[in-house]
């Protein structure tokens, strides 16, 4: 399972990248967006997965026993989730505005700040 | 007294509160910002007093013990940064009385500002990694709403690029969380110090800090990736580079500091000394970009990247003195760039523009003025009796003992092209007799206001210069920190680990 999952990371960051390197503003915006989803897989796979062992304390005991899956990397991705949902929905406006502002989908004509 | 913790995160949380609730009252909009700035500099010089008198204070939030919750910490190196970020919100606040238009402010600039103010002061005091993102995440949307707010192209475009690659350094800093977390176990800083001490995998840690070192080198604009930076802070309004100028890329720098005193230190020889040689290049590509330029905003803006390669490189001499000359070349710096804009922002009042080529005369008609932007100008280029030079004696001195004399040969050669710069915009804006040709004066109006923060910084610039003394030693105090990190492990841990 980790084999597939890291297989699947890196694909998500090879698809990020190349997406990123494309001449349009529109695929910068799916590729910040696979970038987000590889880097929560990432902590997801490196942070150990443990299938079918939820963190819970069962009714009859005060303690957890045996090897629990680790609720904090899946608190990290969740919190991780919520903010790359919303910067990538701000990120769609402004990039919506840029192209009504430019006409343009190619980033190599979005240089007059550069001059 | 770890209530002081809280205070900085707080009082500018509340105000934007406060501010976005009094939507329709512009009295309330225009005097709850500046109380809460003011609120804020009382709060971080109180912090900083008592961190100096106490040592590190520590505060674990909802009493959870350190490695399982979140933990704040401030030492001196934070108390310093919060307490000259409440400086800067204040000047800032009072500068944008005047500096900002009616449409922004409908549009809530203010609640903004005071919600950077916030995430910027919760980046200094946290003691954990991941609480660490999310605090630049905070601050990185409400940098990208105040770059973007009520722009035109130029601004889009330059919000375009400041978003993406901030958003790709973003993506670094989550992986390299993610990998430091399924190899040490922990995201509370002071813990992973000690996990990483008695870890079993150099080069993963190595790894990481490459990863972490290109996330915040991003954030910090060092070379070569300082790209977006001179691409977008000159396009808002002169107020908003200001504050980025001085605090935004100073939050990278302080983040690659803590980690690479704190976490990174188990293969000095390897990490530090790249980051020598990253510093030294930082500081000629960012000056020689200086050189070239045309324009007020973005000569100043190039130079924001090489002074980054000053505060870098003390970083990778790694002595005492040169974390020392470090933090006391931030704290100089954060006065004298955001003032720097500043004094830009009136100059664009007066005259409508801010191509050198059409500039000229302000020594003449504006003699106060010129003499205010003359004591940033060369405290930046590093002239006694100003600030910069007892920064940059610092970090030169430092660079002798650790008998690194290239990276010295290029930080004075790089403070000499600063002084020209210097002396260009000084001879183009201010010396020279207004051109002919040169446009319309706009309606002025509201300069108290403005030059009123520029005076009190430039003053604060004069005094550092004047009486190095005391902040060497707090600077020296805060660097005696940093290098003992038994003793923050212990304070964050208490003495039992």
């Amino acid at each position: 399972m980790e084999l597939l999952l890291a297989v699947v990371v890196g694909g998500l960051y090879a698809g990020g990248i190349y997406l990123m390197l494309r001449r349009s503003i529109v695929k910068i915006i799916f590729g910040l967006a696979l970038l987000g989803h590889a880097a929560n897989l990432l902590i997801f796979t490196s942070a150990g997965l443990t299938r079918g062992r939820a963190p819970l304390i069962p009714v009859s005991g005060s303690v957890a026993g045996g090897t629990l899956a680790d609720p904090l990397p899946q608190a990290v991705i969740l919190t991780a989730i919520v903010i790359s949902f919303g910067v990538v929905a701000f990120a769609l406006v402004l990039f919506r505005r840029g192209w009504q502002a430019a006409e343009t989908d190619d980033p190599d004509v979005l240089r007059i700040t550069e001059t | 007294m770890t209530l002081l913790l809280v205070l900085p995160i707080v009082i500018p949380l509340l105000t934007a509160a406060v501010t976005l609730l009094a939507h329709g009252s512009p009295r309330t909009q225009r005097t709850v910002p500046v109380a809460g700035a003011l609120g804020l500099l009382v709060a971080g010089v109180l912090l900083l007093w008592t961190v100096e008198r106490q040592g590190i204070l520590v505060l674990q939030l909802g009493n959870w013990p350190a490695p399982f919750g979140i933990t704040l910490v401030a030492d001196l190196f934070s108390a310093l940064m919060v307490a000259v970020t409440g400086l800067i919100g204040a000047a800032v606040a009072v500068y944008s009385l005047v500096a900002i238009d009616e449409t922004r402010e409908r549009f809530g600039y203010h609640p903004l500002l005071h919600a950077l103010l916030a995430s910027v002061c919760g980046a200094f005091l946290t003691g954990d990694l991941f609480n660490l993102y999310v605090w630049f995440e905070v601050m990185l949307m409400a940098s990208f709403v105040l770059l973007a707010l009520g722009g035109g192209r130029p601004q889009i475009e330059g919000a375009m690029k400041y978003v993406t690659l901030n958003l790709v350094a973003s993506a670094f800093f989550l992986a390299a969380v993610g990998i430091l977390y399924g190899a040490a176990g922990s995201l509370n800083m002071a813990d992973l110090a000690v996990k990483l001490e008695n870890g079993s995998a150099p080069g993963v840690t190595t790894v990481v800090a490459m990863l972490f070192l290109v996330a915040f080198g991003i954030k910090a604009g060092v070379f070569p990736l300082f790209f977006w930076l001179p691409a977008s802070y000159h396009t808002p309004p002169v107020v908003i580079s200001a504050l980025f100028a001085g605090l935004l890329t100073k939050v990278g720098v302080y983040a690659l500091i803590r980690v690479f005193t704190l976490l990174f230190v188990h293969d000095v020889g390897y990490t530090h000394t790249l980051i020598l040689v990253i510093a030294g290049l930082t500081m000629i590509t960012g000056v020689l970009g200086a050189v070239s330029q045309n324009d007020f905003r973005r000569i100043l803006s190039f130079h924001i990247v090489s002074q980054i390669g000053y505060m870098v490189m003390g970083l990778g001499l790694f002595t005492r003195l040169a974390l020392a000359g470090s933090v006391f070349y931030i704290v100089h710096h954060i006065i004298v760039k955001t003032n720097l804009f500043l004094v830009s922002g009136v100059v664009d009042r007066l005259r409508g523009t801010l191509q050198l080529s059409s500039l000229g005369g302000l020594y003449e008609s504006r003699p106060l003025l010129a003499g205010l932007f003359l004591v940033p100008a060369l405290s930046l280029a590093g002239l006694p009796p100003f600030s910069g030079f007892f920064a940059k004696l610092a970090l030169i001195h430092a660079g002798f003992e650790a008998e690194q004399y290239l990276i010295v040969g290029v930080a004075l050669a790089v403070g000499l092209l600063t002084l020209v710069s210097m002396m260009k915009i000084w001879a183009e804006a201010f010396w020279k007799p207004l051109p002919p040709d040169a446009p319309e004066t706009p309606v002025q109006g509201g300069l108290s206001l403005m030059v009123g923060p520029i005076a009190v910084l430039a003053t604060f610039t004069v005094l550092i210069g004047l009486g190095a003394g005391p902040l060497f030693e707090i600077s020296m105090r805060a660097a005696d920190q940093l290098m003992d990190r038994e003793g923050y492990i212990r304070a964050v841990l208490g003495d039992g680990s």
